[in-house]
């Protein structure tokens, strides 16, 4: 438990800092980068929490697919590569001030709530638990998160197309 | 481990990410910051899917994997777009709408 417990603060202590960097940070191109490591640590986080499979479906579509995808869009929106300094509006204080007040209430929630629960990983969640779920119970929400991919290809290349 | 480790850090992920919504005005900043919600949604379904000792949490976040890759591609196609239009893609000064 102690050896988990050093992975997990030192995994957070890099997601928490990659994510304020990304929120803050004056260059875009960095910023890209941060969501890569915010992704990477978040899936040594479900490893850690034995969900391998969704650990490496985090690696393969969010850090594979989804960074890459961002990177094109700021290629493509000819984004200035270097420092700027015109990327914030001047709402900052004010977003700052709601994101606070919002973690303060959060985390005096879940102190409160789940204050002193323990996770006792008893028995191992296997994949192939996992793809019964998804093909037995969850067949129909899996077959319309098909149809909602189908429609999100046909809706971004009917968006994005020159005509 | 404490279930309120993993809470806790879901919630500070997903504050941050509300602050780079709100505070940010470069469009594909503010999807980069929606992404880091979303992340802070599977963190806690698979924190409480360990809990309760069952793969639900797991399923849901694989769809919710799902979901955000939809979203990002919609996004990104609607991103361009506006910049195709305006030349810029600077969210304060995107307000058509605006009453």
């Amino acid at each position: 438990m102690i050896a988990q417990n050093i992975a997990f603060y030192l995994l957070a202590a890099a997601i928490v800092g990659a994510a304020a960097r990304l929120v803050t940070t004056k260059n875009v191109v960095r910023a890209a980068l941060f969501l890569a490591i915010v992704l990477g640590g978040t899936a040594g986080i479900f490893i850690l929490l034995a969900a391998e499979f969704v650990a490496w479906v985090q690696v393969l579509v969010y850090v594979g697919a989804v960074v890459v995808l961002l990177l094109f869009g700021v290629m493509l929106t000819r984004a200035p590569i270097g420092r700027e300094s015109d990327l914030d509006n001047d709402k900052r204080w004010t977003a700052a001030l709601v994101s606070v007040f919002l973690l303060g209430a959060l985390v005096a929630m879940l102190s409160d709530a789940f204050g002193s629960q323990e996770i006792s990983f008893g028995r191992i969640q296997r994949t192939a638990e996992v793809a019964d779920s998804i093909f037995g119970v969850y067949v129909i929400p899996f077959e319309l998160a098909s149809i909602l991919l189908l429609a999100a290809l046909v809706g971004a290349v009917a968006l994005a197309r020159r005509d | 481990m404490m279930l309120n480790q993993f809470l806790i850090l879901a919630a500070v992920l997903f504050c941050l990410g509300v602050y780079g919504v709100l505070a940010r005005k470069n469009a594909v900043l503010v999807l980069m910051s929606i992404e880091l919600m979303l992340n802070a949604v599977n963190i806690n379904l698979i924190a409480f899917g360990a809990f309760r000792d069952n793969v639900i949490g797991q399923v849901f976040s694989l769809f919710v994997i799902a979901v955000a890759a939809a979203e990002v591609g919609v996004g990104l196609a609607i991103v361009l777009l506006i910049y195709r239009n305006r030349a810029n893609i600077d969210l304060d000064q995107s307000d058509l709408m605006k009453g």
